[in-house]
């Protein structure tokens, strides 16, 4: 399972630049209160509705951990076959801004909950395995959300929402092992997949649930790596591949140009589609990072992790390995039924309307990505808002399968499903659209086409194979379309006998 | 029979019980102590109408036949760093001038449960921030002791709970909470001739206590005797799953489990705490200690505590580092002062307010302590200041190999003068020297007034006990509190 080299270059006038990527990625945990408080982190409230007084760092108040985040991180870190830190600690990063009440954001720095992990990536959606790649992770920590800054409220002043403050993220950094927009991406989906598929994060990049600093630098191949910047909060996945190849760009330009690279916080202005120095390293902040006195260091059972662990779902590679080698679906199929927790899951719900999904599953599969993916796409739907169930879908699968409706006829039945909700077989009984199979029906229509044309039976028992389509689509045309084609088919070679 | 302002805690709770005077009574006559005792600048807020409060509930609960709570009847006062539901909390400090907590701490809730009512907010160093009261941002609190020269120079009533230790000595209140981070209930019960008590680190919840050193800060009583503190911690401590260093272990019956008789108990004399130009009256009052330990049953063993002369060090990083990052919070946005000069952005008004609104030793403290915890100078100071607090806390625990208490002076002096170290902060750091290693390592400690010095003036001997062991620590107190026979009291010039 190897890649080939990252063929991303820009290409300078000195030569050839390779560009070098890492992410931190910061997942907000699915938890319904907050780290350090009891408050309650949905999205959307009015603005400081969802504030406790931990939350708005009173006088004399206290954090105590939320123990389902630390679950959520834990599983999530297993769910990347991270080690797991069973001793971690809480680090106050201390910085003076006005969406932080503490006056300090409570993080980890020196222990991390989780460790040393790795994620499987693709460029290929066809078939990952032949375009795959491991991106490292270095660590995926726990801390605390800032509130959110409104300047469009008063005319001199700023308002402060504190809705977020003290919600749960993961901080989530990876090596920085991606070498291009494209790997960037196929980073970010992939761990967004996983972190759904855990349910430790919903993955909304639009409500703010995700978001990447996009660490970007340049080199010579070969070279050693090079200064790197730092562009923050960049919350979709366009944004991340225009933030790298902007500033790849750039930093090739400075560096032709005989300039050096600041090492830099910078952001990025979506609507210019540009990076700009937001502060330099000179002007830093100095966090003053020290363990937080007002909590004990956390650590975790083996009962406890082992529990994490069997609280897992079966992962998206686990699971496409699977629907390839055990269920038989095509690198693309399984690729694609597995990308989407809820996809898959979806799909195991029509499987276990079977004993032996194995039968089913490629004809599900296929029906799946075709028909069901293209009417939702065109009805704007996710899988999850489906009018047709697992169930349904069974059926009328079910229907093809034993002969009783053709694929063309399923189409039929399959739009009306969407429109109506009603089930495929009473559609099929009720609209008479059953398929005709009865050997001795589809031999007398057949023995009427051939008096019909005896001109063209004696053409083609002459040697004019080709017209045996016109006696399907004679044959078919004159049962309405309701024939078994395959029926008719074998009919109609023994009845006409060989072509010549 | 004593007059009712002379009680302490079970005092009152007797003559309440027994019906000699009615709660009422007793509110009403420290209301009134606390109303004349203004010139003393020992209490901030005056709240006559809780006292009473709680004295009626528990006049009506004693009629109905009711069990009266450990505390009931007593009104105590309240060092102003408990934030109090509906009174003006400000840890004596500019900065949260207005603020008035929506939310009651859980030390002085769990003493109103008890039955306790409240006096008023008592007067500090600013963020318990000092050894003197001297830092409190509304004046000096005045010692009711002076000197027996004859002058009237006006003393300290030490600190930072310097508020408690005044009215409690001057019998305005019949208690007081204090809080202890490094010294502060104990180096005032001593310059007082009160009795003050810091438990283990844990025992009592820091929830809804303004911090100043986190890692540290301990709530305690101060109050006339070791069975008064005893009853009042037990009023006081337990477990909050609010505060995640409080300790899950229920409240033993101290009171009950008082006994002077202190045979089989060894008591540690550490050599380390003879510091140099150590009044020689302190020595002997050690020395006096000693007697009457042995005099109780114990046996007095030598031991050392090596790192002892690193403590103060230490304490002076690890506790400005905890404080520059909780004092961060004070910033002028969400409550207390707000210093917004015209024209000001975000930053501007972060450093007027600051500026403005800490008093210079709490400046002090966060310059040291950002300095301390600053890229480049943590390893060097907090790692190290860690390291030793390690140290301390095996210092102890190799001591317990061979004792079970120790006994040391409480402070190298007695009350010194209003303004005669105020503008020395290193002579003033060293009030701490005896009070320090116990609170780094977060051991129960208890401060018993003794004797008086040559002026006239208490002097305080302090038992350090192991973690948890508040009971040994109580009865050695005990057994030199019955020795020493200690009756002296400021006369009233107030």
């Amino acid at each position: 399972m190897s890649m080939t080299e990252s063929t991303y270059r820009i290409q300078g006038a000195t030569g050839e630049w390779e560009v070098v990527i890492g992410l931190e990625v910061h997942a907000q945990i699915t938890s319904n209160a907050k780290l350090f408080s009891g408050a309650s982190t949905e999205f959307g409230a009015e603005p400081n509705t969802q504030v406790s007084l931990v939350d708005a760092a009173m006088p004399g108040m206290l954090p105590v951990l939320n123990k389902e985040c630390v679950r959520q991180a834990v599983r999530t870190g297993l769910a990347i076959n991270a080690q797991i830190n069973k001793y971690s600690r809480f680090d106050r990063k201390n910085y003076f801004y006005a969406d932080l009440p503490q006056g300090y954001q409570i993080s980890q720095l020196y222990h991390p909950i989780v460790g040393e992990g790795k994620i499987e990536i693709s460029l290929d959606e066809k078939d990952p395995d032949a375009h795959g790649k491991t991106v490292g992770v270095e660590r995926i920590h726990i801390e605390q959300d800032a509130g959110k800054l409104m300047h469009d409220q008063h005319p001199t002043m700023s308002y402060v929402d504190l809705n977020r403050c003290g919600v749960a993220l993961m901080e989530i950094v990876s090596m920085p092992d991606m070498t291009s927009p494209k790997e960037a991406a196929a980073y970010v989906r992939k761990l967004r997949s996983i972190l759904r598929y855990v349910g430790s994060c919903d993955g909304n990049m639009e409500q703010g649930s995700m978001r990447a600093d996009v660490n970007v630098s340049v080199r010579k191949p070969g070279d050693e790596l090079g200064i790197r910047t730092e562009t923050k909060n960049v919350n979709s996945l366009r944004f991340i591949q225009q933030v790298i190849e902007y500033e790849a760009q750039r930093q090739v330009d400075v560096l032709e140009e005989g300039g050096e690279i600041v090492q830099e916080t910078r952001l990025f202005d979506p609507d210019r589609n540009e990076t700009r120095s937001m502060r330099s390293k000179e002007d830093a902040h100095d966090y003053r990072y020290f363990p937080d006195p007002d909590l004990l260091p956390l650590e975790l059972e083996d009962d406890f992790i082992f529990d994490c662990k069997a609280s897992l779902p079966e992962l998206p590679d686990e699971k496409r390995a699977r629907y390839k080698n055990v269920l038989g679906l095509s690198a693309y199929n399984a690729a694609v039924l597995t990308a989407e927790h809820e996809t898959a899951l979806w799909f195991e719900e029509l499987l276990e309307t079977t004993d032996e999904p194995e039968k089913i599953a490629s004809s599900a599969a296929n029906w799946l990505t075709s028909e069901l993916f293209g009417a939702l796409n065109k009805m704007g739907l996710s899988i999850e808002q489906s009018p047709v169930s697992p169930q349904q879908a069974a059926e009328l699968l079910g229907l093809i399968a034993d002969g009783t409706i053709s694929g063309k006829i399923a189409k039929q039945v399959f739009e009306i499903m969407l429109e109506t909700g009603d089930g495929a077989a009473r559609i099929v009984e009720e609209k008479g659209l059953k398929q005709e199979s009865d050997t001795g029906a589809i031999e007398k229509v057949i023995a009427d086409v051939m008096a019909a044309n005896e001109d063209k039976v004696a053409e083609y028992r002459g040697g004019k194979d080709k017209l045996f389509g016109f006696f399907v689509g004679q044959t078919m045309k004159a049962m309405q379309g309701k024939a078994n084609p395959q029926v008719v088919n074998e009919l109609l070679k023994k009845t006409l006998g060989p072509a010549g | 029979m004593a007059e009712i302002f002379e009680l302490g805690i079970a005092g009152i709770r007797t003559g309440v019980a027994s019906g000699d005077f009615t709660a009422k009574e007793v509110a009403e006559t420290f209301i009134d102590r606390v109303s004349a005792a203004k010139s003393l600048n020992a209490v901030l807020v005056e709240t006559p109408d809780h006292a009473l409060a709680a004295a009626e509930a528990t006049d009506k609960a004693k009629a109905a036949g009711e069990t009266l709570g450990k505390m009931a009847g007593v009104p105590i006062g309240m060092k102003d760093l408990f934030c109090t539901e509906g009174v003006a909390t400000t840890a004596a400090s500019l900065i949260l001038d207005g603020f008035t907590p929506q939310y009651e701490s859980t030390v002085s809730a769990n003493l109103f449960k008890a039955g306790a009512g409240m006096l008023g907010k008592l007067n500090m160093d600013q963020f318990a921030m000092g050894s003197s009261n001297e830092t409190s941002a509304f004046g000096n609190v005045i010692s009711p002791w002076r000197r027996n020269d004859g002058g009237n120079t006006d003393l300290a009533p030490g600190g930072s709970s310097g508020g408690s230790a005044a009215v409690v000595s001057g019998r305005i209140c019949p208690a007081a909470t204090g809080t202890d981070t490094g010294g502060s209930i104990r180096q005032p019960a001593a310059f007082v001739g009160i009795t003050g008590f810091k438990p283990t680190y844990g025992r009592c919840s820091r929830w809804g206590t303004i911090a100043f050193a986190s890692s540290l800060d301990q709530a305690g009583p101060m109050a006339h005797d070791v069975r008064d503190c005893a009853i009042m911690l037990e009023a006081m401590a337990g477990f909050d799953p609010k505060d995640s260093t409080s300790l899950d272990l229920p409240v033993p019956e101290w009171e009950a489990g008082l006994k002077s008789d202190l045979t089989g108990k060894r008591i540690g004399i550490p050599k380390e705490y003879r510091v140099d130009n150590m009044p020689p009256e302190i020595d002997a009052l050690w020395q006096k200690g000693i007697e009457w330990l042995q005099d109780a049953g114990a046996k007095i063993v030598d031991v050392s505590l090596p790192h002892t002369k690193y403590a103060l060090p230490a304490y002076y990083i690890i506790a400005p580092a905890e404080a520059s990052s909780n004092l961060a919070r004070y910033d002028g946005v969400r409550y207390g002062m707000r210093d917004l000069p015209d024209g000001a952005g975000l930053q501007d008004m972060y450093a007027a307010t600051r500026e403005s609104g800490f008093g210079p030793e709490v400046k002090r403290r966060i310059m040291i302590g950002t300095y301390v915890l600053s890229a480049g100078y943590y390893d060097a100071y907090y790692t190290q200041a860690q390291k030793v607090r390690t140290l301390i806390s095996q210092d102890f625990d190799k001591a317990w190999e061979s004792c079970d208490l120790l006994l040391t002076p409480t402070a190298p002096s007695a009350a010194f003068g209003l303004g005669e170290k105020a503008d020395d902060p290193l002579a003033m750091y060293l009030n701490d020297v005896f009070t320090v290693p116990s609170s780094l390592a977060g051991l129960p400690a208890i401060s018993v007034p003794a004797g008086l010095d040559g002026q006239g003036l208490p002097l305080g001997l302090q038992i350090i006990g192991k973690a948890l062991d508040e009971q040994s620590v109580f009865n050695a107190g005990l057994a030199m509190e019955e020795r020493a026979g200690f009756v002296a009291k400021p006369e009233q010039w107030w």
